[in-house]
């Protein structure tokens, strides 16, 4: 081997050391350059700086996200994997069984590409689950986009819907729930996050590490072509019109190698003869080598001639930044080669060896015979050698404008106006029925979906899949956030996101154990984009802490930003992992039969900013986040939680998008019936009905029931009020006729198939 | 005058084609063994009406650029010919 | 009866079949599409899925798996065989059941619950059928189904038509036909009546836990009456 003070062999272009310049290009900052030839003791070569480049992107390091992330809650009784310590979060759900889960984003690729790059978002972030053994049991998505009226956003629609499709219904995992919001601030950034959630025996868990002088490294499944090359730069930058021609060769999707993929890892996992193993995400070979590496101290020689590849006379750089999708790096018992292959043949899939464990903490790659790359794996990796920043941050000026609304400048709803804002909300683009998303998605293989025949404010999967012993839990899991509120104010906004993803699954009985975060924002370099970051973080790690939902991890998506429409707005998306131990604690969020009584347990208040109501029908954008205090959150949740367990209620559903009359109609149009209610002369009419002031739930209570369970909320505490009944049909409003649930469900159900079509 | 135009629309060449390489594989389980690389593109036919064969060629070549490829992962080509 | 799910790779639907008849007391194994061996099995199920990806076309490559000489084998012979969704493609791909799948007209994949008219009298699959709607998840992309005149009149003749797409009182109507298919056909057998192929997924609505049995109600028919 050739002394590491040697140079290797230098860029395939120049045949000169690159200089502080082509770094610049390639993302680093100079001050980063001058970091990368202390750690190596040298100028480094074009492949090496192609290295750093990517690896000290803030995809592969959080760089300028870590020291804020590093703030957040993150440990509970259940965690078995700290953040960041693994592919994903794990959580032990008891009978021996964890549950893995995290939330991806594919912001970018998605801006460009959308099939492709939505398709590819569903397949990183499974592979993120099976990598470590779990089985993917189910997937949810959040989704941000521009104006539906937009021809842009129709077709970014119709690609990422039918990619999310593609590559999850032929995966064999469905989906079996999530969100969509329409903003004009997406309309050229928009958002694609991927959750998915699997289940693994606790003791057969696989880990991302590396050890053993000698054992064998595989690279398996796919082979590797120039796709998405410095890919993880790319989603580290402004979205401009340059990026297209910046593109690299786009990243292709095979959800048939992946789910070959899938069967295969679980099959060499359950052998007990691997070490380590890694998803190939972004920055390819060199991200899993070096982060594997690094985990236990230990290097790498790697060949990279034995590396399968789609073309000839690939560069060292390229088959090391490649992002081919649906590749795994394995490190294997030395001796039970013969073991993997064997399973690797069965599934007709790649599998090579490439390079040995070595204890020189170093990554050596070779090609053609020569080193071309010598690198310390430590220095390469968050929470090793990675720059970490510090960033400026500003309050921008518009948050103390929004926060000087005043409700009065606002006029009230007239009698008349009610049934325009009822049919306004019932078909808005943001409240309406998602079937024409849902229904492209395979919600029901796996025959787990416990929510097809039964809707609830959660999804509720049953713990099953093949080769997992038999259970009666659920988990219980739902994407939340209200972009909107975190724009008008980060630090609630980020609070309310956590306290809807919990409503949402106590509301379905469950119990909320552990978040993912997808934080989704503009470009860090900008204070007041910063700021967002902060605050939201600040506002997230508050109520993981109230609520005892650690964060168990995520993805950082900065650069959501674009010279023409300025940066999204901050969207801190939660995905929240609830249990329900026992199948009959599961609550449905419709309407019973006509007689049943109506109930909202919270306090509703002359609130009606940043609704829905007042941004759309009103026209006015700037107020400040809805009134929500946490322990009102906190008390209402508890009370919720009781009379479900206590069997009082026949429905539960929360007050989110569009207030108390959404609440109503979706409860109503879910069992088809009406209801009947009266307003409180105490409050305007329209807080009262499209207000969003948080931490209020809508339920109903059979006849027999209701002394009960007004004995119980009045022994809780907890602030609630007969709101009226369930009708046959007729939606009536303090004795007047509204609609009928017929009427409502015509401008529900199909409002964003017409928009669409 | 009428053209006909006989367009090829293949993903571009350093782009993964997952198709290819699943009827590559069924190829082999037919005991085809000797098929290597397969890719799988479309073939589309359309009638132009243009005053000339440049005309013609580029309302086509509009055609393939907007709509019938996705250069971002396609490439095309394309012949012309008269009625 | 011992009932044998194959596995071709892409399958996804295998545990499902296979689930569905454990919870029935059903003696059930999976077979390997590389394998040549029915392992003794009476009853075959193609399973659903996107076997190959469903590159080509859907079912085009899987018709040729290894296990399909002996699974065709077995059809020829009078044994029990039935595809379900990419199954059912495969055995159209296959020429064991008359008829093709093309794209749906949506030009959309569906996922949801459809309606379900059983049809032939005297099909293994319907016979005893007795509700005039049976409410059973469709999930596909291609399960427009399609057949020329000639082979439309044969089908309707000999009562190979197993299930007629419905609404929830039974009419057969336009709006209730998910896919397009040809005179809202859902499900198909062969002349002998042996092999059956259907789009809508039966074994997805045979547990209590999810809400929705007829998928069992049809199973239990079935099952009762090549028991006998």
């Amino acid at each position: 081997m050739e002394a590491t003070n040697h140079l290797p062999v230098d860029s395939p272009n120049t045949g000169s050391l690159p200089t502080v310049d082509v770094a610049r290009k390639l993302g680093l900052l100079p001050d980063e350059y001058d970091r990368i030839c202390d750690i190596l003791g040298r100028k480094p070569n074009f492949t090496e700086l192609s290295i750093f480049s990517v690896m000290w992107s803030e995809h592969c390091s959080y760089k300028n996200s870590i020291v804020w992330l590093k703030t957040l809650p993150r440990d509970s009784e259940r965690m078995l994997a700290k953040a960041g310590e693994e592919n994903a979060g794990l959580v032990d759900i008891g009978d021996g069984l964890a549950c893995s889960f995290k939330i991806e984003s594919h912001n970018h690729p998605s801006a460009l590409e959308p099939y492709q790059g939505a398709a590819t978002g569903v397949g990183g972030i499974n592979r993120d689950i099976f990598t470590m053994g779990a089985r993917p049991i189910a997937q949810l998505n959040s989704l941000r986009f521009g104006n539906i009226d937009l021809p842009k956003t129709k077709r970014l629609l119709r690609g990422v819907v039918k990619g999310i499709g593609d590559y999850g219904n032929a995966f064999g995992i469905p989906t079996v729930g999530g969100e969509i919001y329409f903003d004009d601030c997406y309309n050229t950034n928009p958002l694609v996050n991927a959750f998915s959630a699997g289940i693994v025996e606790v003791g057969k868990v696989a880990k991302a590490t590396s050890h053993g002088v000698g054992n064998p490294v595989f690279i398996v499944g796919s082979a590797t072509g120039k796709d998405g090359i410095h890919g993880a730069t790319f989603a580290s930058e402004d979205i401009s019109e340059k990026s297209t021609e910046k593109l690299p060769a786009v990243q292709v999707g095979d959800p048939f190698m992946e789910k070959l993929l899938l069967e295969a890892t679980l099959e060499i996992i359950a052998s007990g003869h691997v070490i380590g193993i890694q998803d190939m995400g972004a920055a390819g070979i060199i991200c899993s080598t070096s982060e594997m590496s690094a985990k236990e101290g230990f290097g790498m020689d790697v060949n990279l001639d034995l590396v399968p590849t789609r073309q000839a006379n690939m560069q060292p750089f390229e088959i090391l930044l490649s992002e081919s999708q649906e590749r795994m790096l394995v490190v294997v018992q030395k001796g039970k080669e013969d073991v993997i292959q064997q399973i690797f043949d069965k599934w007709d899939l790649h599998c090579a060896q490439i390079g040995t464990v070595t204890d020189t903490g170093r990554l050596h790659f070779y090609r053609w015979g020569q080193l071309v790359a010598d690198v310390p794996a430590h220095d390469l990796v968050l929470g090793g050698g990675a720059p970490q920043y510090h960033r400026e941050y500003r309050e921008p000026a518009y948050i103390s404008e929004f926060a000087k609304f005043d409700i009065n400048t606002v006029a009230d709803v007239t009698a008349g106006e009610l049934k325009t804002v009822a049919e306004h909300l019932l078909s808005h683009p943001n409240i309406c029925s998602r079937k024409w998303v849902y229904e492209q998605y395979d919600s029901m293989v796996g025959t787990a979906n416990r929510s097809t025949n039964a809707p609830s404010d959660a999804a509720v999967v049953r713990v099953k899949g093949a080769g997992l012993p038999q259970t009666d839990k659920s988990i219980v899991i739902t994407v939340d956030c209200n972009s909107r509120y975190v724009n008008a104010n980060p630090n609630t906004g980020a609070q309310i996101a956590v306290a809807e993803a919990a409503r949402n699954i106590v509301c379905t009985g469950g119990e909320p154990l552990a978040v993912t975060n997808n934080l989704n924002f503009g470009n860090p370099y900008v204070p007041e984009v910063y700021w967002h970051f902060v605050e939201a973080v600040k506002g997230m790690g508050a109520a993981c802490s109230r609520f005892e939902t650690p964060v168990t991890g995520g993805n950082v998506s900065f650069y959501n930003q674009s010279s023409d429409d300025g940066p999204v707005f901050p969207t801190p998306t939660i995905g929240m992992l609830g249990l329900m131990e026992n199948p009959d604690n599961r609550m449905t969020l419709n309407f019973g039969q006509a007689g049943d009584a109506i109930y909202l347990i919270g306090s509703t208040k002359d609130d009606i900013a940043s609704s829905e109501y007042l941004y759309s029908f009103r026209g006015v954008k700037a107020s400040p986040a809805p009134a929500f205090d946490i322990e009102e959150e906190v008390a209402v949740q508890a009370a919720v939680k009781q009379v479900i367990k206590d069997k009082l209620v026949v429905s539960a559903h929360d007050l989110s998008d569009g207030g108390l009359f959404i609440a109503l109609a979706e409860s109503a149009m879910a069992g088809n019936v009406g209801f009947s209610i009266k307003t409180d002369a105490g409050l305007r009419t329209d807080a009262f009905l499209f207000g969003e002031n948080q931490s209020r739930v809508v339920v109903s209570v059979s006849a027999g029931q209701q002394a009960a369970f007004e004995a119980a909320l009045s022994a809780s505490g907890v602030a609630f009020s007969q709101l009226g009944e369930v009708t046959s049909g007729d939606f009536v409003i303090d004795g007047t006729t509204l609609m009928t649930v017929a009427d409502a469900k015509a401008a529900y159900d199909n409002a964003l198939g017409t928009k669409m079509s | 005058m009428k053209f006909f135009a006989e367009i090829d629309v293949m993903p571009r060449k350093e782009i993964l084609d997952p198709q290819g390489k699943a009827v590559r594989l069924g190829l082999h389980n037919l005991h085809i063994d000797n098929v290597g690389d397969v890719r799988i593109g479309k073939h589309i036919r359309l009638e132009v009406e243009a005053e000339s064969e440049e005309a013609a060629t580029s309302t086509v070549d509009d055609a393939c650029r907007q709509l019938l490829a996705n250069l971002i992962m396609e490439e095309y080509s394309f012949t012309l010919h008269t009625a | 009866m011992k009932f044998g799910v194959v596995v071709f790779p892409g399958s996804n639907c295998d545990q499902d079949a296979v689930d569905a008849l454990t919870l029935m007391d059903q003696e059930v194994v999976k077979l390997w599409h590389k394998d040549h061996d029915l392992q003794g099995c009476d009853f075959i199920i193609l399973p659903g899925g996107f076997s190959y990806g469903d590159y080509l076309r859907t079912g085009a490559v899987a018709r040729f798996s290894p296990i399909m000489n002996e699974v065709i084998a077995h059809a020829n012979r009078g044994g029990y065989l039935m595809g379900i969704c990419n199954g059912f493609q495969i055995l159209a791909e296959a020429r064991l059941v008359p008829g093709v799948l093309l794209r749906n007209t949506s030009q959309k994949y569906v996922c949801k619950n459809i309606y379900l008219k059983p049809e032939s009298k005297d099909a293994l699959l319907t016979a005893g059928l007795e509700k005039s709607a049976y409410k059973i998840p469709v999930a596909h992309g291609d399960g427009r189904y399609f057949a020329d005149a000639d082979t439309l009149k044969q089908l309707n003749d000999h009562e190979q038509v197993l299930f007629r797409y419905c609404d929830e009182f039974g009419n057969v109507t336009d709006e209730a036909n998910p896919n397009g298919s040809l005179d809202n056909i859902a499900g198909v057998c062969n002349a002998a009546k042996n092999v059956f192929g259907m789009m809508p997924h039966p074994e997805r609505a045979a547990d209590i836990a999810l809400g929705n049995t007829d998928g069992r109600l049809i199973l239990e028919q079935l099952l009762k009456a090549v028991l006998v």
